[in-house]
Order: C-alpha cells, then structure tokens, then sequence
C-alpha cells in the first residue's frame, strides 16, 4: 500500500545519516588503527599493523584489558546475583505492589551516572560517611583504606549503576512466562522450589542473558567511575584509550584499543543473541 | 436457515440447460446498465503463494455485487486491489476509460468500509466523516452541509460529537459507511463490514444496507464469507475459490442453476448425485430417468427441498421415486432436514414440512428436471 | 509442610528485596541529606543543617550557563533523534530494502556500545573534516546516538497501529503526507511524546560521548565533572539532589502519560530492546 516514493522518503534520510554518522567514523577509527604518530606528532597515513603489534606486545595493554574484563565480570555476577531475585520477587510474590516497585527499581535510572557515581565516592572516602560512620560506632580507629580508590570501589559503583540494567530484561521474561504453566507445574506435584529451578528459570534464561550482557558491555567500556574512583590500581582499558586520545597524544594506538573493544563488544552481542535464540521455546 | 428465495427460482430456469462452462451472465434488467469497473485477468501471488489467479469481473452502475468465498478463498485480496492498497501481480483493473491500477488509493474514487471499521480513534464522528472532505480541501460551509447530510442518512446526527470509542458497533458501522459515502465515490467497497455485529443487528444492518445502496445509486461490492447474506442483498454473487472465480450470477440463479458441484454446496445444501447417461438415460444406482445429454458420466445437484415425501398411494408418472429408511431427523423451525437411507446406498437429504412423529420408512420422489448437472470441483476443504 | 518452606522463601526474597532497594537508594539519599550538611560532604553524623550550599549554587553563573548549554543541546538532539527515528521506525515496518537488518542493528548499536566508542569514533570524523567543537558537534553526537531510542519506541507503536488506518485516510483521499500528519502522527502520538521525554533526560544526562566531543563551552555534566576533578564540593550535592528532583518530576510526568496510554514502552522496555538487541 505504500509507494516506493513514501519508502525512499522514509529510508533514504536515515540510512544516510548513519552511513554519515555511525559507518563513517568507525571506519575511520578502523583506518586510524593501521596509521601512526610521528616524532613532530603528527598523523603518519602510512599502513602497519604496528599498533597492534604493541598491543599484544606491551603487558599493561592486554593486562589492563583483562583486568577490565574481570571488573565487568564481577559487575555482571552482581548484578545479577542482585537483579535475578529482586525480579523474581516483584514478577511472583509482590502482587499489588509490582508496579510501584517496579517503578522504584526505574528510579535510579533517572538520576545522573556522573552524580550517583560521585555519590559514592562521598560514602566511601577516607572521611566520607560510611568510615566516619564506622568510627562514630567504634567499629574501627583508622578510616578503611581500602574502600576508595580501588577496583572495589568500582566493581561497587558499577554494580549500582547496572543492576536495573540486569533486572529489567529478567523481569521482563518472568512477566511473559504464562501463570498457567506455574499452576500446571504445582498441579503435576512439583514443589514451589522445583517449579522455580525445572519451570521458571529455565524460561527465563533468555532475559538474564541479555541483562548479564548490558551490564558486561557497559561496564567493561566505562572510564569515569574508575577516574573518580578507581586510583591507580582500579585503571580500566577505557581510561587509557582517554589518555592516549589526550595528553599520550597517540590516536592511532587508542583507536586500534577501541576497535579490539568494539569487535569485542560486537561478538559478545552477537554470541548473546545466539544463546537467547537457543535458549527461547516460542 | 431457509432459503425460501429458491421457489420460483428453480422451477422457471431448469430446463435441462446445459452449463459446462462458468456462466458469466448478469440479471436481466442489469444487462442495459453500463459498465463501471472492469477487473482483467488480475492475478495475485505473496512470494511464492498465489493467492488469485486471472480473475475477470465487471461491475455496472448502480449494481451491488458480492464477492462470495470461505476464508483464504482470495475475496480480500481482491477488494485491496481494487481499492489500492495491494498491487496486482498481472491484469489490469479499468474505470471507465481510466485505468485505476496505476493510481495511487488516493486519486481513485472508490471508498472502502473496512472490516473493522477503521474509524480514526482520536477524531470524532463528524471529524472522521469530514475527513475525506478537509484533505480535498472544500470549502469548510460546503463540508457542514454534507456531514450533517451524511449523518442524518444514516440517523447519527446525534452522535456528531463522539469519540468512536464511545459509541457501539452497530454505530460505528453507520459512521464507516457515512465517511465513506460522504466523497461521492462512484463505488464503494465493503469488506465484511457486518461479520462484527450479533445476528439481529446484522439482519436489520443487511436491510437497511440494501436500501441504502439503491437510494445512493452507487454500485456496491461487498465482501463476504456468509452465503446466507450474499443472497438477501446482491444483484450479482461472484462466488470465489482458492483464488478463482466458480461462478458469476444472480442469486436465485447460482442458487438454481449451480455451474459447479462447489458452488452448490456452498450456497444452501444440496445433494450430489453420480449419475451415468447411456443413449438418453441416466443411471444413478438404483434411479433412472431420461434425460438428452450426450452419453458419459455426470453430477447431479439435487436440492433437499425438491425431493418429495410421497403418500405410498400417490401416483405420479413423471416423478423419480426412490424407497429409504430415515437415519436422522434435523429440525429447523418450519421444515426440517431428513436424512434417508435409500436402497442402493444411495443417502438422500430431504427438506420436509415439519412434521410431529417420527417417521421411518418412506417413499421419496424428485423431478428429472430439478436434478442439475453441475461440473465437478475437487471436495471442498 | 511445604508452606512454611514456602514463607520462609519469601522472607528470604522479601529481605533481599529490601536490601537491593536500600543500595539502590543509598546514594541517593545520602546525597540530599548532605546537601543540607553545614560541614559538607562527609562526617557522621550530618550536623547544622543550613541552605547554604544552594544559596552558592544560584549565584554560580558557570554552573548555570552549563544548565543553559545542556538544555539547548537536549532540545536540538530531541529534534534530530525523533526526524530521523520516527522516519528509520517507519522504513523497518513498512519498507523492504538491501541491509534492512543490518540497518537495524546500527541504529541500534549506540544505546548498548559503551559511549567512548560513538564519542572517539564520531571525534575522528569531525578531526578529518576540520570540524571545531563546540556544542554543535555534542548535538550531533547526542542526536545520533539517541535515534535508537526514537526509533525503538516509534516501532514499538507501530506494530500496535492498526493498519487499516492508514489505509482509510488513503482510501479517502489523503495522500502520504496528509496520512503522515493526520492519522500517523496522532495515533503515535504517545510513543513519541515518550520518546522525546527519554531522549531529552537522558541528553541532559549523557556525559561519556560529550566527553570528547566537547568544545569551549561545558555541558551541565561536564561542568559537574570539572569540579569533581579539582576535589569534592559540596555545591555538587546540592545540583544533583535539584537534578533528582527534576528526574523525578519527569517520572511523574512519564508516568501519568503511560497511565492515559495503556501498555506503552517506558525506559524498561526500552532497555529490555536494546539489551535483546531486537525490537518488541
């Protein structure tokens, strides 16, 4: 029923836009990953596989690539260890209240990454609230050192910031599991235990994959909660691209950082998509 | 149920036609009317699954006619087509001299009654009736009048104000048809606008739809799945099949003088008989009777009502007769439907009065000449 | 038997409920108790509330004018996301082209990309076309990143759309543009206006693309990020619990909005999509 004129004035605009604006500048950052910096810093275009040689060749490049990948990979363990309940308990037992909470899980959402993640770092600093809390209670003489400036205090900003990230696809696949298969389930004999570990979680598989991949992918590629809270040791690959896009001045080497993470964002979104699919029944 | 329309219909146009091809004749007083749309050789397919095949089909002024087919059989396929919003794989659809496959829907003058109705939900009656009107641009004195025309034609002047939401389906229904008819479309088009109404409104909608189309004076087709509908209210039943015409004609003739064995199973019931013709005689099991069709095999539709519970003294030459045991008894208010077993193997189902005893062995009796030769179609699914 | 099994269970899931809430909401709190906090951040317990710290706020012209600056840059990328997203919404439901899926999948990227991607990747452009930054290249980056939102909600309300609508308008002589305009557009009035509200928070709030891409003049988060690199204070307590307060006031908005438009996307779908990778 729509002419070919309607579809081309509906796809052509956007298709070029992002062509323009997404295609392009990857790309681009595809080509700076095989270019270099001269000695008077300026953009050599000449092609190598130098940067990438450096890559796997430097320690505190891959090193700091792992580290990140395990900083996410608590984050997402949290997250869900967290997020998994909270949704089972509003999908099944909240009743009246399911939306009210639900609204409250949203919430945080809202308020500023940047104000929550400074937030934290109000609580956790060395005379922030919850060491002067712990000396007014005399649990401890000494402020904890340890709870700022250390990938704990990252792994624990991020987990704030992305358990609604992982609690959402979760509860929203406990909602469209039908009640009448909990009720057959009961009705066939099984406990509310065995209906949750042979119905339940089985079906809702497909929405924690997506939920543990949102809060791998985003963490992984966050940099402001390890620069404000992080330190030396809580360091992620992003906050080195950052510096090499500044002050390092070495855009060819942090492209070719960003694309190793884009592939590896990529991939992981595509494997995720293969487990959903497998894990799916309708 | 009845289909008391069939009466007359029978007994004037049998005889002993021969139609083995599908009949493309129009009623009588239609034929003097010109045409107005011209469907030619229009074929359909969705990727691999064709969906209509050549279909040819014309309409004339002032004619209402329905397409007639199950679910699946092509008919909405068809409307769209003619009303613009699918496009035909081949063929061509012709408005006069205009060719109107070509045109977008916007440019035709044909407006559609959708099944649902489609009334736009955030406007209400009178904006949704004056829709047509304001995108054509007219004057806003002129688009006044003509609403407020079109509402009281179809009694919603009261209901001008109303969000569609708030008023029932059977209004909703008059709005759709105002809306359409409204812009003066020199055809519209209705896609089973009654398959959503309960039984009464339905019979009272058919009515007053009827009427409707011979006060306005433009030609209707009207898309439906219910036979019983398509004979109250057609000129002309194009009956479709898996995307293929079976058959054009007035109802009492298509209910008369079936071209197809479908066909006659689809509009009322009927029984099919096997028969074989030998040097004027035809053999069906255990029955005979003359007939001049060349030699051969062939189908006979025969209506329940046209066979004859017999008195064992009635003498009546001319009649076939048959003796049967009744193995069921339907009751359907006036008459009821008799199933009987007859010797031979042979299962006839009669249409009787209704009667108040049960009845077992009886004799049956039918005239040659509303024994119809009907092609054969593939059984229906 | 099974049923004291059954209500131990929920206290356990009801505790642990409560504690995720409590985490979630700790910060939050804590940042607006501060906020009154005479002595600033930190300390317990907060003693001598006072309204200080808002009193410096509102005579801070820089922070101010970043309010100013991200305000403008919210409303331009709301406009660029929704005439591009409405459009790519309507080309995924009713248009069939070469790298349609491949289409989708891109519009979709920058919501779940981690945002130093599109940032650098969209910085290299405007380094090779000599572009200077400034807010105009934020607001490319914004509107850009955020027509994945227009798009996934517009979509969303389009497989809802009964298309028998637009077929009516056509039917009764309305072209495509007309049509567009007078029945599209109303009946997807809700998705868009959700749309606009969430792609309008959420540039406001967006920091890790502006980050590179920001020129002379500093969005509000960025303003926000600047102090927070020269050491904590207090003001900032006092701008993030207005910013809650805001957000708070646009949840309510968003909220009643969803009330009058029974079952349509909000921000959880929304992630929900975009975590899927696909649209509902």
């Amino acid at each position: 029923m729509f002419s070919r004129a309607y579809k081309a004035a509906v796809t052509l605009p956007p298709v070029l836009w992002v062509v323009i604006f997404l295609v392009t500048p990857y790309a681009l950052m595809f080509c700076y990953s095989f270019w270099s910096v001269s000695a008077a810093q300026t953009i050599v275009h000449s092609w190598n596989l130098a940067n990438y040689g450096v890559l796997l060749h430097v320690d505190v490049y891959w090193q700091t690539l792992l580290r990140s990948m395990w900083i996410a990979a608590r984050v997402t363990i949290f997250s869900l260890l967290l997020g998994y309940p909270l949704a089972y308990f509003l999908s099944f037992r909240a009743g009246g209240k399911k939306d009210l909470l639900y609204q409250l899980v949203i919430i945080p959402l809202w308020v500023s990454y940047l104000v929550r993640a400074y937030a934290w770092k109000t609580i956790l600093g060395s005379d922030g609230v919850l060491n002067t809390l712990l000396q007014y209670a005399h649990v401890t003489k000494h402020p904890l050192e340890f709870l700022l400036y250390s990938p704990f205090a990252v792994v624990l900003t991020l987990t704030h910031i992305y358990t609604p990230f992982a609690f959402l696809p979760i509860y929203a696949a406990l909602e469209h599991i039908p009640r009448s298969l909990v009720e057959a389930s009961h009705d066939l004999g099984a406990s509310p235990a065995q209906t949750f570990w042979k119905v339940i979680l089985p079906l809702s598989i497909p929405g924690a994959i997506a939920g543990a991949t949102f809060a791998f992918v985003l963490s992984l590629g966050d940099f402001l909660a390890p620069l404000l809270l992080g330190g030396p040791s809580g360091i992620m690959i992003s906050n080195i691209v950052v510096s090499l896009f500044g002050a390092a001045y070495n855009w060819p080497l942090g492209a070719a950082i960003s694309l190793c993470m884009l592939m590896l964002v990529v991939s992981l979104l595509f494997f995720s998509e293969r487990l959903e699919k497998k894990w799916s029944f309708s | 149920m009845g289909h008391f329309v069939t009466a007359g219909g029978c007994s004037n146009s049998a005889k002993s036609m021969i139609t083995s091809e599908i009949p493309m004749a129009s009623a009588p007083e239609l034929k003097s009317r010109t045409t107005l749309l011209s469907v030619r050789k229009v074929a359909k397919q969705f990727g691999k699954n064709v969906v209509l095949k050549e279909i040819s089909l014309e309409v004339a002024e002032g004619e209402f006619l329905t397409i007639l087919g199950e679910s699946g059989s092509g008919k909405t396929t068809l409307l769209r087509i003619i009303a613009g919003f699918e496009k035909a794989s081949a063929g061509e659809v012709w408005m006069g001299e205009d060719r109107l496959d070509l045109q977008p829907p916007y440019r035709r003058r044909v407006n559609t009654v959708f099944q649902n109705y489609a009334l736009f939900p955030h406007l209400t009656v009178e904006q949704n009736v004056a829709y047509g009107l304001r995108v054509a641009k007219r004057p806003e004195s002129e688009i006044a009048s003509r609403i407020a025309e079109a509402l009281e034609k179809v009694k919603m002047s009261a209901h001008a104000k109303s969000k569609p939401s708030k008023i029932s389906g059977g209004q909703q229904q008059r709005v759709a048809l105002a809306r359409a008819l409204v812009n003066r479309p020199r055809l519209l088009l209705l896609d089973e606008p009654l398959s959503a109404l309960d039984a009464n409104l339905r019979r009272q909608m058919q009515v007053e739809l009827k009427a409707l189309q011979r006060e306005v004076g433009i030609s209707f087709i009207f898309v439906t799945h219910d036979q019983e509908e398509a004979m109250v209210m057609s000129d002309r039943i194009a009956l479709l099949r898996s995307g293929e015409l079976e058959q054009v004609a007035t109802p009492r003739e298509i209910y008369g003088r079936p071209a197809t064995a479908y066909a006659a199973q689809f509009i009322g019931h009927t029984n099919l008989l096997k028969g074989d013709v030998k040097s004027g005689v035809v053999c069906c099991g255990d029955l005979t009777w003359t007939s001049d069709r060349p030699d051969g095999p062939v189908l006979f539709s025969l209506r329940p009502e046209n066979i004859r519970l017999l008195s064992q003294t009635a003498s009546l030459p001319t009649l076939v007769r048959v003796q049967g045991k009744v193995v069921a008894q339907a009751f359907h208010g006036a008459t009821e439907l008799i199933r009987v077993q007859c010797a031979g193997g042979l299962v006839l189902v009669v249409r009787a009065p209704a009667s108040t005893s049960p009845l077992d062995e009886v004799l049956l009796a039918f005239s040659p000449i509303d024994a119809i030769p009907v092609t054969k179609s593939a059984e229906r699914i | 038997m099974s049923s004291t099994a059954r209500i131990s269970n929920s206290n356990w899931l009801f505790l642990h409920a409560v504690c995720v809430f409590a985490f979630l909401y700790l910060p939050i709190a804590v940042l607006i108790l501060y906020s009154f906090n005479r002595e600033g951040v930190g300390g317990f317990p907060p003693h001598h509330l006072t309204l200080d710290w808002y009193r410096t706020l509102f005579g801070d012209g820089p922070m101010w004018d970043s309010v100013l600056n991200s305000l403008q840059v919210a409303a331009v990328a709301m406009a660029i996301s929704l005439a591009l997203g409405i459009p790519a919404a309507l080309a995924l439901d009713r248009a069939q082209f070469p790298g349609k899926a491949l289409f989708r999948r891109l519009v979709l990227l920058p919501l779940i990309l981690p945002g130093i991607i599109t940032g650098l990747s969209l910085l290299m452009l405007f380094n090779l076309t000599n572009t200077k930054l400034s807010l105009a290249t934020i607001i490319l980056g914004h509107g850009t990143a955020l027509i994945s939102v227009a798009t996934t909600e517009v979509f969303a309300g389009l497989q809802k759309l009964d298309r028998s609508q637009e077929e009516a308008s056509l039917d009764l002589g309305a072209n495509y543009w007309q049509t567009f305009w007078r029945i599209t557009v109303p009946n997807l009035k809700l998705p868009i206006i959700g749309a606009a509200l969430l792609i309008f928070t959420l540039s406001m709030d967006e920091i890790a693309v502006s980050f590179f891409l920001i020129g002379r003049d500093n969005t509000l988060p960025l303003e926000i990020w600047g102090r927070l690199r020269r050491g904590i204070t207090p003001e900032i307590n006092a701008v993030s619990a207005i910013i809650f307060v805001f957000s708070l006031v646009a949840i309510v908005l968003w909220y009643r909005l969803r009330v009058r438009g029974e079952g349509q996307p909000d921000v959880g779908t929304e992630i929900t999509a975009a975590a899927e990778g696909q649209m509902v």
